[in-house]
């Protein structure tokens, strides 16, 4: 079965990256501003994903393997900083710990 | 199979969209999962099963699940949801809009420079997948490993002192 | 053993850089120990050396040595190397002998100083300077050792730093020596230029080949260097600063200011004598600079009131004697008078030390008087060094030493009636205010009451001292009175014999007149100053008496000439130039970069969103140059 024309797979990947920047920057709370982050890296995954299969190679996925594990290792301590945060500013609002200015 | 991937796609842009835009947290993360299963079904139709299976298990399993935990602990309770609410105004949209626009716009003008290219078409399985993460990317394979555990001890120890503060207060 | 000479420069260069580096560590014995012991080692193995020279001589009574390249460029090769011959040996021995006595005094002297290890490690860098001074075989580093004096100098003339008049004096002291210094390289240019080396003795071997007698620029050179020297050794028209320099602990007087800094100049014009010899004009302007500087210093010193600026004058004065007495050919007499002098100036100028220490700082002799029996060791030694600067008749040293130099200003060629007359009439000037300063300090009512006992560490160098300043004239005397010449056969070795114009009889006549103005002077202090002291009061009162006084007081106006036309006008001009344009630019370009970085920590704002932002931006930025170049 033919592929889809790769190009749209890129298109569609650079639509999901740029709703999570959009997701990013407008966004207070840091949860949401995480999932922006997953978002992007998600979109990223498939822009590999549609790049190997255009060559016909493994190694898209291997990629997106890797992606997977850095972004599950990378969630895992965001989420336990931002426990550490919720505890000393008692909110989750990204605007509050803006100490370090100058 | 074609059609498999332009409804996915569809499913995806709405169900992201939503996440974005929505107050509460349960219900971003709730359509941050459609939007994962959407991207699987996008990798299925690239002929990437494996990666696809991946995507639902590890990502829409175990990163969901951590995201579910952390809202549950958290717990923003209404005054967080009014926050929220009032936090999200109409021009705030704008400029990150267009910026994200012109982005997008240059990414289409360098895709539609480049010479058109046909699709390979293969289904490339988790058997090729396994030869090469044995194969050339092994060195790839341990990094990985390594910086899994540097994640898990370092999730461990940042929680462990919440612990014990708390303990000592 | 020769070899060993690297070690007279060396060891107080060792001193030097030990006291700076650990100097703040040490006890004070231990930095005695290093600071006077490093000289007094210099000191055994310059005596080591010159018994060596003299009883058994290398080849022709010199030898040299060279320790290193000092840079190869385009031909220009100067080099670490010292000659060692007679006029050197004279000058190491009399450097290392009296510094190191004067630094065992100052173990005393400054004992309650703070800055103990900081005086000593100057003190030893001037002393490594200075060796290197008179020890270096090319004029390159001899200028080295003659910028290290310098620095020396500036350094202990401010060495009380926290006092702003003491660093206007050094700075002066500096200033005014640097106007010598800048002819003096000006010269090493000309030699280098038409010689192709620096090398002393192959410049006085080439000049003479490659200069006619009396060429133009054999004489500019040699009046360059001259300059040069003149600034170092506080003549005639830079003696401005050395009055001044007295700002500084007595013990750097002593060294510095009295026996050997203020020599180098001599000692230069000594070295190159070849060069004098072959600029005619020149040496007749050393000989003439020599003999108005004696004649005003003279004049100044007799009416100071302060005991080591007047001391300070007769340092001037006593080595425009020895500047006439290079000018006349009398290369020997000049070097012989800066031995002898090198001993009772350091005997006077530590003696005052002891006088200013006993009456509590003060330093105005006519609030002394009568000291003579409270410090009796002091009045003794100092009364023999005031004898021998008077040049008292026979039994001092700078009788013969004095009296070799006006035989030769009356006898030799290039001498004449008029720079003997002067000198006579500055023997005079000499013996009037040595005795001066012996009257008004030591006889008289005692207007302060004092029983300072000075200790060993002072006594002893002052009584050796007084001892040389007896002893050191018996070995050479004028033909008439004995046959002793050990002196100048020593010398003549290195430095040209002189002719001689006159004979026997004359020299007897000469001599009985020399000693004559000696007593002179010696009857006109004790009439003034003793007998009668109300005759210096009376003349004071009359207007011409006190205007006289004040002109000599004040140095014959030469500070305030500098000042009116040299020294206010440029400081105006810096003052006035301060904001102009330029500093505009430069104050500019700290404003644009004072701004641009408060800009800059604008960005900073701490909040994550706006980090992102940048983020993006920059996304966009890149992405946009991938795609459109």
């Amino acid at each position: 079965m033919p592929a889809p024309p790769f190009e749209y797979g890129l298109i569609v990947a650079g639509i999901l990256f740029g709703i999570g920047a959009v997701g990013l920057l407008v966004r207070k709370n840091i949860i949401f501003m995480l999932m922006s982050i997953e978002i992007m890296l998600n979109s990223a995954a498939l822009a590999f994903i549609v790049a190997g299969s255009r060559w016909g190679k493994a190694d898209g996925q291997v990629m997106f393997i890797f992606i997977l594990t850095m972004a599950a290792a990378e969630l895992a301590v965001g989420l336990a900083l931002v426990l550490q945060l919720y505890n000393t500013f008692r909110s989750l609002d990204s605007d509050i710990p803006s100490r370090m200015r100058g | 199979m074609n059609w498999l991937f332009y409804i996915s796609a569809i499913v995806a842009i709405i169900s992201t969209v939503m996440v974005i835009t929505r107050t509460k947290p349960v219900h971003a993360i709730l359509y941050l999962v459609v939007s994962f299963f959407a991207v699987a079904l996008m990798f299925f139709s690239f002929g990437a099963p494996f990666a696809a299976a991946l995507e639902i298990i590890i990502y829409a399993g175990a990163i969901i699940v951590l995201f579910v935990f952390i809202i549950m602990l958290l717990s923003p309770g209404s005054e967080a949801g009014e926050q929220e609410r009032s936090g999200i105004k109409r021009e705030e949209w704008f400029f990150p809009g267009v910026m994200i626009g012109i982005l997008l716009i240059q990414l289409l003008i360098a895709l539609l420079m480049s010479p058109n290219n046909p699709g390979a078409g293969l289904e490339i399985g988790p058997k090729a997948v396994s030869a090469a993460l044995f194969g050339p990317y092994l060195l790839g394979v341990e990094l990985a490993s390594i910086l899994l555990l540097g994640g898990l001890v370092g999730a461990y120890h940042l929680c462990r002192r919440n612990s014990n503060q708390g303990d000592e207060q | 053993m020769f070899k060993l000479i690297w070690l007279v420069p060396a060891l107080p260069l060792f001193g030097f850089l030990f006291l700076t580096v650990l100097g703040s560590r040490l006890s004070k014995p231990a930095i005695s120990y290093i600071g006077a012991g490093s000289v007094g080692l210099s000191a055994l193995v310059t005596a080591a050396i010159a018994y060596s020279f003299i009883t058994s001589p290398p080849d022709d009574y010199r030898i040299a040595f060279i320790f290193a390249d000092w840079m190869n460029v385009a031909g220009f090769n100067p080099k670490f190397g010292i000659y060692l011959d007679a006029l050197a040996v004279v000058m190491i021995v009399v450097i290392t002998f009296v510094g190191f006595l004067i630094h065992v005094y100052s173990t005393e002297y400054m004992g309650d100083d703070d800055g103990y290890a900081r005086f000593f490690a100057y003190m030893n860098l001037f002393m490594s300077s200075m060796l290197i001074l008179v020890l270096a075989d090319n004029l390159l580093f001899l200028y080295l050792g003659w910028e290290g004096v310098g620095l020396s100098s500036y350094l202990l003339i401010g060495f009380w730093y926290t006092d702003p008049e003491n660093d206007k004096a050094a700075i002066k002291a500096f200033l005014v020596t640097r106007v010598g210094d800048a002819a003096f390289a000006v010269g090493l240019f000309l030699l280098f230029f038409h010689l192709g080396t620096l090398n002393i003795q192959e410049i006085l071997l080439n000049a003479p080949q490659v200069w006619a007698m009396g060429s133009f620029v054999a004489t500019a050179a040699a009046l360059l260097l001259l300059v040069g020297a003149v600034g170092k050794s506080a003549q005639l028209p830079l003696q401005v600063w050395l009055p001044d320099a007295m700002a500084g602990p007595t013990p750097v007087s002593a060294l510095i200011h009295a026996a050997t800094m203020v020599t180098a100049g001599v000692y230069l014009i000594a070295r190159m004598n070849g060069l004098y010899i072959l600029a005619p004009i020149a040496q007749s302007f050393v000989a003439y600079i020599g003999m108005f500087t004696l004649l005003l210093a003279g004049f100044s010193a007799i009416v100071q009131t302060d005991l080591k600026r007047a001391l300070a004058y007769s340092t001037i004065s006593q080595i425009g004697y020895m500047f006439l007495a290079l000018g006349v050919d009398a290369w020997s007499g000049a070097l012989f008078h800066f031995a002898n002098h090198a001993f009772f100036k350091a005997l006077l100028f530590l003696a005052a030390g002891a006088i200013i220490n006993s009456v509590h700082h003060e330093q105005d002799m006519l609030k002394m008087g009568g000291l003579r029996k409270q410090i009796p060791l002091v009045f003794w030694v100092f009364l023999i060094g005031a004898s021998a600067l008077a040049a008292l008749p026979f039994i001092t040293n700078g009788f013969y030493s004095k009296d070799l130099i006006l035989w030769h200003a009356w006898a030799s060629p290039k001498g004449n009636v008029l720079l003997w007359a002067g000198g006579i009439i500055g023997a005079v000037l000499t013996g009037l205010y040595a005795y001066r300063m012996v009257f008004l300090v030591f006889f008289g009512e005692a207007k302060i009451v004092t029983d300072y006992k000075p200790g060993p560490a002072i006594s002893i160098p002052l009584v050796i001292l007084a001892f040389f300043s007896i002893f050191s004239g018996f070995i050479q005397m004028p033909e008439v009175l004995g046959q002793t010449q050990l002196f100048t056969e020593f010398t003549h070795t290195a430095l040209p014999v002189s002719r001689i114009l006159s004979g026997h009889t004359t020299e007897a006549v000469l001599i009985i007149i020399a000693s004559a103005a000696s007593l002179i002077g010696l009857y006109i202090a004790y009439k003034a100053y003793i007998k009668d002291p109300q005759l210096a009061v009376n003349l004071l009162k009359t207007s011409p008496g006190s205007a006289l006084n004040n002109f000599f007081f004040h140095g014959w106006g030469f500070d305030f000439v500098y000042y009116t036309f040299i020294v206010d006008p440029f400081t105006h001009l810096a003052r006035a130039g301060k904001n102009d344009v330029i500093d505009y630019f430069y104050q500019g370009i700290a404003y644009v970069m004072r701004k641009a970085n408060y800009l800059f920590g604008e960005i900073q704002t701490g909040n994550i969103r706006n980090y992102a932002m940048g983020l993006i931006f920059g996304a966009l930025l890149t992405v946009a140059a991938l795609v459109f170049s």
